[in-house]
């Protein structure tokens, strides 16, 4: 025994001035609207999360931190290594090493001294050697060190494993 | 609409559409006071469909590797455009799955929905229960944040604890004697492999049993409408249950979205295998009245050791608790009040304890 | 000559076959005067029913250990011990040291005077004794090309040395830190003299109050010290190169730096802080009145890490110990203070709102790594306060609240951003309550 249920067809609908069917247009519309929103504002999410971010992945265990040409032997630079900072430095002799830039004392970020060839920590005069060994004031540890790629124009450097 | 309804002719031509669709047009759901719990078992569906598209969409930047793992999700939160989004919403929708699935456990119980004929209904249920947890479990270390490390050390080592098998289960689970990189890969293959594919099929087949032996009616009722047929009150499936059914999903998605929005899910900090476990480690809120109760059990029980005491306790009442339809009559006047007696019983318990967990030190 | 160092198969060099002259003559003057009394009756009698047992025959002869090994303490050197010691690695005996025939199993004839036998060396002999090798730098250098040969000198110069030459015996000679029979290299950790192991080992001494009832020092350096931050880099944290009490004391010449040289020992390591100290107007009020330079505002054996408490007008302030309210450097040091506490509160509040930023998901990485600079500006300038210069801090400072600022922006905008992202939310949900009404309407409609 099927009760409370209407069938649809049953109403006239051959009446445009019906009411009910007036009303049923109204709920018809409404839903429809409200269905077509709720698509778009599912969809567009979506739709910008499939985009692939500009940023470089952070999970990759390589960041592109330089390029040849933009150091000058004997000269540093910072890059970005995830989510800390990374000292790039090209050697009087050419060479690239690459190591973590946070001081080990107090995680100050280090510099390249082109008057010393050495790695530089402003804060307390910490001193690294280019392998980034602690080589004088305060730092307790050397610096991680990464290894260096040139591929083509780019400078990639990568953890060590 | 006439478009529309011309796709539809053409299909109908191909596939007989119409009679594909007749049981459900067939299809009816018992009116009673009690009929809002049959929206559970819907929900927990729906929310697994967004489990399945959410989690999808993650595969497209997460990385398993212990090297990896946490920076790609790190990523995903904060480099993807929406990513935020999609991670929160899979988070939170695992977790109100799991507690629809509970709910919607407890509410057969109380209706004793799981009597004769849909005994297979329970059993596919509660496997899928275990399912539904074993996702949780595997989904819950693939961040590889501190927390979840640790809480996969702390489970993984509660599985080892079973006599004889218990060691091989571990070393499967963890894929060696130790938590590591080995582990997160194998948790990653379980996680959107094994378990979506054994879902899937179970899914299948519990429906198909809810389609084959309908919707239940309490046993108080069932007698009532046998006794006096006019009294029987039902509601079509499609569309008027299937449409209240929309309501209910559309509901939980705005409560995704606030919660998504609101809440967004943290990420903790990356796990160190060789760092101190943090005090106070606890499991995902699931699993905290299992893990509850080996706490409370002693360290010795009569000569044996109490948590093996207690993994065994919960394996056994795991068994019996797939097979409780066979231990229930199947004439509605003679159902047996101990199994409602147990399921208050376990309901309380395992709120108890969930809340006793969740506020213990 | 009776005895002879065993070179364990090393040529005897030149200089030390020179030397063996001298030695004879040493190890005459060091003989004990004393006469055999009941102990030594008794010792000879253990040494009989020692050799009651089957003999056991070991490598090389040495019928010292034979006996002493099994000998109860005092007398006794196991095995075991005297292996762990450098000095019989490198292949010297107890006959090196202690004279005697080591290859005469007759216990009268090995340790006769006859033999070169010297028994226990006279506390007031041993540096002498030792520095018969370590002071001779060809000698030593077969052993160790690297090892110095001053110990002796500088002992000589020590508050230890000076004592000891004028009849003190209760002061540390050699063996007191290096320990005997099992004397290790300071590098091996388990030497009495490693960094980790060095300020327990004078503390023997100089915290036990009995011990230094004589002498008019306190015995709490020891305690103190392991309260301060240079134990906790040592100890804790495992910083090998961390001091401890060599290396403001000096070693073989262990003195109390004084009130001239403070600054200088410090600064072997705190370079920067030292140099502003000196050009800072502090030098000079500080040389006329005595003041120990840095121990005068961060104590001496017990230096905790120092906080931006330290300076400044508050009441744990170093400053006000002098300065009072409406002097100069009352003022200055205020004004120093309240410069460090602008960069710390902008820094917290840039570091505060991206946080928030980053828990609601935003993308702030970025602005998170430049506040590193605002940080590094912050340390820069909590040493540039050594100098007591306002403009000097200043100039520290300027930068750092600049990037601070320039993060705390970057923040709001995170921020902005989520409050578009709630409006979103808020779209979403007016479309997803569109649904529910119409669904509601809908189901009224065709259920009549």
């Amino acid at each position: 025994m099927t009760l409370a249920i209407t069938d649809p067809d049953r109403e006239n609908p051959s009446d445009p001035r019906s009411p009910s069917l007036a009303r049923r247009r109204f709920a018809e519309i409404l839903l429809g609207t409200g269905f077509l929103a709720t698509a778009v504002a599912f969809v567009y999410p979506v739709l910008r999360y499939l985009i692939p971010p500009k940023a470089s992945d952070l999970g990759s265990d390589s960041v592109l931190a330089g390029r040849v040409g933009e150091l000058k032997p004997n000269s540093g630079k910072i890059f970005r290594f995830g989510s800390r900072p990374g000292l790039l430095v090209r050697t009087a002799s050419g060479e690239y090493r690459a190591m973590s830039a946070i001081c080990t004392h107090l995680s100050c970020t280090v510099q390249y001294r082109q008057d010393l060839h050495e790695v530089w920590c402003a804060c307390h005069n910490g001193l690294y050697d280019l392998n980034g060994r602690n080589i004088s004031g305060p730092p307790p540890r050397p610096l991680e060190t990464f290894e260096v790629q040139v591929r083509g124009e780019d400078i990639y450097v990568r953890r060590l494993k | 609409m006439i478009s529309l309804q011309n796709v539809r002719k053409w299909l109908d031509e191909r596939l007989d559409w119409d009679d594909l669709i007749a049981p459900l047009r067939e299809k009816a759901v018992p009116l009673h006071r009690l009929s809002h719990w049959y929206f559970l078992g819907g929900i927990t569906l729906f929310l697994f469909a967004i489990q399945v598209l959410t989690g999808i969409l993650l595969l497209l930047y997460y990385r398993p590797g212990a090297n990896e793992a946490f920076e790609s999700v790190q990523y995903i939160m904060t480099q993807v455009q929406f990513g935020w989004l999609i991670r929160s919403i899979h988070s939170w929708s695992a977790n109100l799955m799991i507690f629809c699935a509970f709910a919607h456990m407890f509410s057969v119980l109380f209706l004793k929905a799981y009597r004769k004929p849909r005994e297979l209904t329970w059993v596919s249920g509660v496997i899928l229960l275990f399912l539904v947890m074993g996702f949780g479990f595997s989904g819950y270390l693939l961040p590889w944040n501190t927390l979840a490390f640790f809480a996969t050390k702390v489970g993984t080592d509660i599985a080892g604890q079973v006599p004889g098998i218990g060691k091989p289960i571990m070393i499967f689970l963890r894929g060696g004697e130790e938590v590591t990189g080995a582990t997160l890969t194998r948790f990653f293959g379980f996680h959107v492999a094994v378990l979506p594919g054994l879902m899937t099929l179970l899914v299948f087949v519990h429906l198909l049993l809810v389609q084959r032996t309908g919707i239940s009616v309490p046993p108080k009722l069932e007698i009532e409408w046998k006794a006096n047929p006019n009294a029987k009150r039902e509601m079509k499936f499609f569309p008027n249950f299937l449409l209240r059914e929309l309501i209910a999903w559309y509901v939980a998605l705005g409560v995704l979205g606030v919660l998504a929005a609101i809440f967004p899910w943290n990420l903790g900090t990356k796990a160190d295998p060789f760092s101190s476990a943090p005090a106070g480690i606890k499991p995902e809120w699931y699993f905290l009245f299992m893990f509850q109760t080996l706490k409370l059990i002693p360290a010795k029980v009569w000569f044996i050791d109490g948590e093996v005491v207690g993994v065994l306790l919960f394996a056994a009442i795991g068994m019996l608790w797939l097979l409780l339809p066979f231990f229930e009559s199947d004439d509605p006047s003679r159902t047996k009040r101990w199994i409602t007696g147990l399921t208050v019983f376990a309901l309380a318990y395992v709120a108890g304890m969930s809340l006793y967990g969740h506020l213990a030190k | 000559m009776h005895w002879r160092p065993n070179n364990c198969g090393r040529a005897p060099s030149e200089p030390w076959r020179k030397r063996r002259q001298a030695e004879a003559v040493l190890a005459a003057e060091l003989l004990p005067t004393g006469t055999a009394t009941a102990t030594s009756v008794v010792f000879y009698f253990v040494v009989f029913l020692l050799f009651l047992a089957p003999p056991s025959y070991a490598q090389t002869k040495d019928s010292c250990l034979d006996c002493h090994s099994a000998l109860p303490d005092p007398l006794g050197v196991s095995r075991e011990k005297f292996g762990h010691d450098i000095h019989k690695q490198t292949g010297l005996t107890c006959s090196s040291c202690h004279g005697g025939d080591p290859t005469n199993d007759d216990p009268d004839k090995a340790m006769s005077r006859q033999a070169g036998w010297k028994g226990k060396i006279d506390r007031k002999q041993v540096p002498a004794l030792c520095g018969r090798c370590h002071s001779d730098p060809s000698f030593m250098r077969q052993f160790n090309p690297t090892l110095r040969t001053d110990q002796l000198s500088q002992y000589e110069t020590s508050v230890h040395g000076k004592r000891l030459a004028n009849g003190d015996t209760k002061v540390a000679i050699c063996t007191d830190c290096h320990s005997v029979h099992d004397l290790r290299v300071p590098s091996d950790p388990a030497s009495t003299v490693s960094p980790l192991n060095v300020a327990n080992t004078c503390a023997r001494c100089h915290a036990d109050p009995n011990h230094m009832s004589g002498y008019k020092i306190p015995t709490n350096q020891f305690a103190e010290y392991n309260k301060s931050v240079h134990f906790q880099a040592l100890v804790v944290r495992g910083d090998m190169s961390a001091p401890t009490c060599p290396t403001c004391h000096g070693n073989h010449a262990a003195t109390p730096p004084g009130v001239a040289s403070v600054t200088n020992v410090c600064s072997t390591c705190h370079v920067f802080q030292a140099q502003l100290f000196d050009s800072s107007p502090h030098k000079e009020p500080f040389a006329s009145a005595g003041l120990p330079g840095c121990v005068t505002c961060h104590g001496n054996h017990g230096i905790v890490h120092p906080t931006d408490a330290f300076i400044g007008t508050g009441s744990e302030a170093v400053c006000i110990q002098c300065h009072t309210e409406g002097d100069i450097g009352y003022t200055i040091a205020a004004k120093i203070k309240q410069q460090l506490v602008q960069l710390e509160t902008a820094i917290g509040g840039a570091e505060q709102i991206l946080d928030s930023a980053e828990r609601s998901g935003m993308e702030v990485s970025d602005a998170k790594l430049d506040l590193a600079q605002a940080k590094d500006a912050l340390i820069k300038a909590r040493v540039t306060i050594h100098g007591f210069n306002l403009n000097r801090v200043q100039a520290d400072i300027k930068p750092g609240l600049e990037s601070a600022a320039k993060d705390y922006d970057a923040g709001q905008k995170a921020l902005a951003e989520r409050n578009y992202r709630r409006i979103g939310l808020g779209v979403s949900l007016v479309a997803i309550a569109l649904v529910l009404v119409g669904l509601r309407m809908y189901i009224k409609q065709i259920e009549g």
